[in-house]
């Protein structure tokens, strides 16, 4: 890839010419249209701007990541997806799967940015760490901060694939040697579109590009950048073992009669009522299955500071600063127990201490108890 | 020791003592099932889950009951601008100077027991002491915390405007984790309160003998004759004196 190609072509040419016919384009159209949560009457609509509308030029970038985003990506349901992204989108830089490499590459790449200025989308996968003068993530030489701020500067948005870009991930994770920062954090001046998730789900991230081909601008976002469409609902909203929840019948270890008859994992610390993403509509690997399918907890993959708030089997976590292993609640029994404790010698105290007036004031009321009328 | 004539004071008016009792009613309800939701018991049956619905009845309870302590504090706050000068939000306002004074006082001889060897009957509150005043204008902070992160937490699944106005909540405070783990931590706030709460209102029936605990059901208290005088020849404030006078010989 990492081509410059000078003839314009729609998407709908380029997936022609890749082999499809009409009717997989269409099949393809009316998918991801499902997928967008879009009704049907809107097929034609997404269907004629992929005829119509011509390449955007891409740059994606890596970073301080594991590349889990652009497998899952790779993976996604439909053949079409990973072609039209990663082929017809045009793809002009990206480290991991163009053919070009050294100087070549990076020509290619000061290229784009200069003839699209303004017009291409910035695709970012990793954090940026701003430790040490950001050495822990260089590319030809140059730091991820300097290409990120450079690559920025013309981009018409920026989409900050999984949850490195979005919120840090593992590497921000306490004590965060390497400063690892999310997009958001450097870059102030730009739509940025947040997807967060390790990894997010290939069907995720083809929906949000082809709603951006289709509109012509951003998907709607929530209060955090999310695109509403995929992160309005928590997992557990949908998760197909909600109604166990509901009828409290928990798992209470993953070897039990209950995890067996498949129960909700909520006691064994499901992250999956806190987390806000379409495992449980999606799914992965084709529709397949997700991690609660599988008989595993969610862990909460695509929420800020999910590491942190481990452990992953447990529903409450320790609290920072009152030592290993202590919940909430053992915090609030112990100090209920000083409290009522403080309160006993209290009251033992106050006896002592005002005798002489209790004193007093029941004899008081003693004689004015002899002096009642009979 | 001579003898003391007391009178019987209207302190707390009806609506503060509904709120009073709803309020304590309903921050109980929503422990005991926030605790369950927090932690559900093992509960092995053999229904089918189509059966059951325990779970969702108890988090039903918890979202119904929210509601009710919610409003209830909504009316409070609107009976501290309407009500009598116990119930007034300058009650709970304690930096005037003479509040100030009295913050010590409570401090010294009911929190370090000390024995004051001239005791001034000013020093007895009629309505909160300061001291108390000071604590429930902290749990009423305690239960705005509830009520944002609550709603901020049922925000996402609601249809209504009204919880739907806390959705910036979780993302104000980057997730639901958080919003949860504060949610949780404050409940063991209001039952630290409740603990206290509870101790000193018997420490001071039992103490000052002028129906501490009884006037939270009927709303009197009874009060030194000699104070109301005082306070007619002052002036100051309208008596909000019951003309019948209880004789109870101290």
């Amino acid at each position: 890839m990492a081509t410059e190609k000078s003839v314009k072509e729609t998407y709908y040419e380029s997936i022609i010419k890749q082999g499809y016919s009409r009717r997989d384009f269409m099949k393809f159209a009316t998918y991801i249209a499902a997928y967008m949560g879009l009704e049907t009457s809107m097929i034609g609509q997404v269907a004629k701007s992929l005829e119509n509308t011509y390449r955007i030029p891409v740059i994606w970038e890596h970073y301080q990541e594991c590349t889990c985003c652009s497998e899952s990506f790779i993976r996604s349901d439909h053949p079409i997806v990973s072609d039209i992204i990663l082929d017809k989108i045009s793809l002009d830089y990206t480290l991991t799967l163009m053919a070009a490499s050294g100087h070549q590459a990076e020509a290619a790449k000061q290229a784009t940015m200069e003839k699209y200025k303004g017009e291409y989308i910035l695709c970012v996968e990793g954090s940026v760490p701003l430790g040490d003068d950001g050495n822990y993530c260089c590319i030809a030489g140059r730091s991820a901060k300097d290409l990120l701020i450079e690559a920025a500067e013309g981009a018409k948005a920026i989409i900050a694939w999984g949850s490195c870009a979005s919120n840090g991930c593992v590497q921000a994770a306490y004590p965060n040697p390497t400063e690892a920062t999310p997009i958001h954090k450097i870059i102030k001046n730009k739509p940025i579109i947040r997807v967060p998730g390790c990894p997010p789900i290939g069907e995720v991230m083809a929906g949000i590009i082809v709603h951006m081909i289709t509109f012509g601008r951003l998907p709607e976002l929530d209060g955090l950048g999310r695109p509403k469409a995929f992160y309005s609902k928590r997992v557990h909203d949908s998760c197909y073992r909600r109604p166990y929840y509901d009828a409290g019948l928990f798992a209470e270890t993953f070897d039990d009669q209950n995890a067996k008859e498949g129960y909700c994992l909520y006691k064994v610390g499901c992250r999956g009522p806190m987390t806000y993403n379409s495992c449980g509509t999606i799914k992965w690997n084709n529709g397949v299955s997700y991690p609660i399918q599988s008989g595993h907890g969610c862990i909460g993959c695509s929420e800020e500071n999910f590491w942190d708030n481990g452990p992953f089997y447990e529903r409450l976590t320790g609290l920072a600063g009152f030592g290993i292993e202590s919940t909430a609640d053992t915090i609030g029994k112990v100090a209920a127990g000083v409290v009522a404790g403080g309160l006993a010698v209290h009251a033992v105290a106050a006896n002592i201490s005002k005798r002489k007036e209790l004193n007093s004031r029941t004899t008081r009321g003693k004689q004015n108890e002899k002096k009642l009328e009979s | 020791m001579k003898a003391r004539s007391f009178k019987r004071v209207y302190v707390w008016e009806l609506p503060v003592r509904f709120f009073h009792w709803i309020n304590a009613f309903s921050i109980t309800i929503l422990a005991v099932t926030g605790f369950i939701i927090a932690n559900p018991p093992a509960i092995m049956s053999n229904a089918e889950a189509s059966d059951a619905y325990w779970f969702g009845t108890v988090r039903f309870i918890h979202f119904a009951t929210a509601y009710v302590f919610f409003f209830n504090m909504i009316l409070r706050v609107y009976w501290s601008f309407v009500g009598n000068r116990f119930s007034s939000w300058r009650a709970f306002w304690p930096f005037s100077k003479k509040m100030w004074h009295n913050f010590l006082h409570v401090i010294k001889v009911d929190v370090f027991l000390a024995n004051e060897k001239k005791p001034d009957i000013k020093d007895i509150s009629i309505g909160h002491n300061s001291v108390a005043s000071f604590s429930y204008a902290a749990l009423f902070l305690l239960a705005l915390v509830q009520v944002f992160t609550g709603f901020g937490l049922y925000a996402a699944n609601a249809g209504w405007w009204l919880p739907k106005l806390f959705s910036w909540v979780v993302p104000f405070m980057g997730g639901d984790f958080i919003v949860r783990t504060i949610h949780h931590i404050a409940t063991w706030g209001f039952i630290l309160f409740t603990l206290i709460h509870v101790y000193l209102v018997f420490y001071h029936d039992w103490l000052e003998g002028r129906g501490e605990v009884s006037s939270m059901f009927g709303g009197y208290k009874f009060v030194c004759e000699e104070r109301l005088t005082k306070a007619l020849e002052d002036e100051e404030i309208e008596s909000p004196v019951d003309e019948e006078t209880l004789e109870i010989i101290d």
